[in-house]
């Protein structure tokens, strides 16, 4: 196999940059580097005291449900607003970016949820928007067609032709083409927003297939998601929200995954969410048990409520087996 | 495929057990001109077996030119609605841009060329005022265009009334440069005994730079995008609002090239001229397969719509039919021609 990487003349690549931070990340400097922000947007305070890194080859997650400030956080990262307090710094500099270009000329692109992609264009044509290669007045169509080709297979996407329309693709593959195309556009690093969320088992593994490969070709990776069995298996830390502030930020060596679903599904409101279902009797009553099952099998009451630590493991074997 | 360059260093392709093999049919199908040209041989059939005349060369030149005074406007149109904006101004534009013309140069006495010129300015002006505005303001196109049409269609009537007292522009024929501008806009000349219009020649070329720009030039792409996903196209940095104007302004360029075409051909313009054309040209784009959404279509298919267009046009004449049924007739096969574009998409997208 040829590398795909000399083909795309005079674009700086993500290969090129150092290891630093390789696996722990605490070695070097880290890519992006959020300590203590916060975010008010007038009398609400959407964000506060949150602290977040990523280095080259990492992939950070941020974890939290519906308005948990997941987006807000990925707004002040990708450049859409700047931190009301704390500091934003990206490959040691303290930045403040007035817009996602700004951001973009820095390495840090967004793949957002809904993915910037014009449906019903090629997939090449889609790839390149924006970019396009010029040969005299018209385009580089052979040179694009075949470097689109080259870095969606470098990704580990085979397309049969890269002339389909672009909304062809599952969502899975086109999350795909939009991650690659950051990449070959320079990124460093990815934010990706709920990549997963509109996916089905089968294309979310597909997508998480391509955060690792995205990692191992050395971008720092901040992975949004609500889902902990996404997130667990790609991810060297995870950030985990809720209303605004931290519930907690770890290592992967420092939490399971068993843990983290814990502390994402708010063991406590599940365990409420049950006993109510039990009471409805009939059908609802079954659904009820089963979640109390599962609440007792993950171990996860006594994190329910984050602060309150004390033995509130009222049921059967509390903690969680590896 | 393109395994041929490539073929050591391309592992071959595992086929995705779900994906048929899509067969060169289906892939013909699937192309935007498809069902125009499906349409276009249908009328082209009928009316070679109804209407003895339409058989002949010299016939199908005067359908080739009918054809060429629609597509002239058809192609940027067509443009356009890829870019997702409508243009309803587009068929009184042509009128005011020949009036213009006329007036200027006839009531100032000037060589017709300066009139041409100024008449260029003017097209140029409108267009860019109608994509300054739905731009600037965000209000649909369809809105802004039936505004600037009303306003054009009373400015030609008005204005031409108040100067000159008529409800035609005055014969310009004996202006200093007539000739020469006759000889460009509206000439013609004559192969193997069958007179054609160089109008035609210049459709088609116009037809011709069309493709090139959609296919292989960067505005193409912009164009496709700026019509798609707005949105995305902006995000990726595509001046979508700069695209928009430019698309307008082009329809504007070929308003008054058309204009200047009638206008050098029959030396004078009536002011109601071209009222009703602006739906000639969108149907024809949508016959050719351009979506009234936008960011689909091609400029071949529209040139086809507007050949199916030409052919009704001339062939109605030629079966001896009274011309006053050409409306309808439009009317059914347009629907019929959609029907079918319709059909042969959803077939062509299920087969795919």
């Amino acid at each position: 196999m040829t590398t795909p990487q000399n083909t795309s003349a005079g674009k700086h690549r993500a290969q090129d940059t150092p290891s630093v931070g390789q696996g722990s990340g605490n070695g070097g400097v880290p890519l992006v580097r959020l300590v203590n922000a916060s975010k008010r947007y007038g009398a609400v305070i959407a964000l506060s005291d949150i602290t977040l890194e990523v280095g080259a080859g990492e992939v950070t997650c941020v974890l939290g449900d519906n308005g948990a400030g997941k987006s807000t956080l990925i707004k002040i990262i990708a450049g859409l607003h700047q931190p009301s307090t704390g500091s934003y710094e990206v490959e040691g500099t303290p930045v403040a970016f007035n817009s996602p270009r700004e951001a973009l000329e820095h390495g840090i692109a967004t793949v957002y949820q809904d993915l910037a992609v014009v449906p019903l264009m090629p997939v090449w044509r889609n790839f390149f928007l924006g970019n396009e290669v010029r040969k005299g007045l018209g385009m580089n169509i052979g040179f694009m067609k075949k470097t689109c080709k080259d870095e969606l297979l470098a990704m580990g996407i085979d397309l049969r032709d890269v002339d389909q329309a672009i909304g062809t693709l599952s969502g899975g593959e086109r999350q795909c083409v939009a991650i690659s195309r950051a990449v070959h556009f320079g990124a460093k690093v990815l934010i990706l927003d709920e990549p997963t969320a509109a996916l089905g088992v089968k294309q979310s593994g597909v997508v998480l297939k391509y955060i690792i490969q995205a990692r191992e070709r050395g971008l720092g990776v901040i992975f949004i998601t609500h889902n902990p069995h996404h997130a667990y298996p790609v991810g060297d830390r995870f950030l985990l929200l809720n209303r605004g502030k931290s519930l907690g930020y770890f290592e992967k060596s420092q939490i399971t995954r068993d843990e983290l679903t814990g502390l994402m599904a708010g063991g406590a409101e599940l365990e409420q969410l049950s006993h109510e279902l039990e009471s409805e009797g009939g059908a609802a009553a079954d659904i009820g048990h089963a979640m109390e099952a599962d609440v007792e099998e993950l171990g996860i009451a006594h994190q329910a409520s984050g602060t309150d630590t004390a033995p509130a493991v009222t049921r059967q074997e509390g903690t969680s087996p590896r | 495929m393109t395994a041929t360059a490539e073929a050591p260093v391309t592992p071959p392709p595992i086929r995705d057990e779900r994906m048929g093999r899509k067969s060169g049919l289906a892939r013909l199908l699937a192309r935007p001109e498809a069902g125009a040209v499906a349409g276009a041989i249908v009328i082209y059939v009928f009316f070679f077996i109804v209407a003895p005349p339409f058989r002949n060369a010299s016939s199908f030149s005067s359908v080739l030119y009918v054809t060429s005074t629609y597509g002239l406007m058809v192609t940027p149109i067509a443009l356009l609605m890829i870019g997702g904006e409508f243009d309803l101004s587009a068929g009184v534009a042509v009128t005011s841009s020949a009036l213009c013309a006329s007036l200027f140069s006839y009531e100032f006495t000037t060589n017709a060329w300066v009139g041409v010129l100024v008449a260029l300015a003017l097209s140029l002006l409108i267009g860019f005022l109608n994509g300054w505005i739905v731009v600037k303001t965000g209000i649909p196109s369809f809105l802004v265009t039936l505004g600037t049409f009303f306003v054009l269609q009373g400015l030609n009537i008005a204005l031409t009334q108040t100067i000159t007292n008529q409800v035609a522009s005055p014969d310009i024929s004996t202006l200093q440069g007539f000739s020469s501008a006759r000889v460009v806009f509206s000439g013609s000349f004559t192969i193997g005994g069958v007179n054609i219009r160089t109008s035609v020649i210049y459709w088609l070329v116009f037809v011709a730079i069309a493709t090139w720009i959609l296919l292989r030039t960067r505005i193409g792409n912009w164009i496709f995008s700026a019509g798609g996903s707005p949105v995305s196209a902006r995000a990726v940095g595509v001046p979508v609002g700069r695209v928009k104007i430019g698309l307008f302004m082009a329809v504007g360029l070929m308003a008054w090239f058309t204009g200047m075409h009638t206008l050098f051909l029959f030396n004078t313009i009536q002011t109601s001229q071209g009222v009703g054309n602006e739906f000639v040209y969108i149907i024809a784009a949508v016959v050719g397969g351009c979506l009234l959404t936008g960011g689909y279509g091609s400029a071949v298919g529209a040139a086809i719509g507007a050949l199916i267009f030409g052919m009704v046009n001339q062939g109605i004449v030629y079966a001896g039919w009274n011309p006053d049924w050409f409306q309808t007739f439009v009317g059914l096969l347009l629907l019929g021609a959609i029907l079918l574009n319709t059909f042969i998409r959803r077939r062509a997208e299920a087969a795919a």
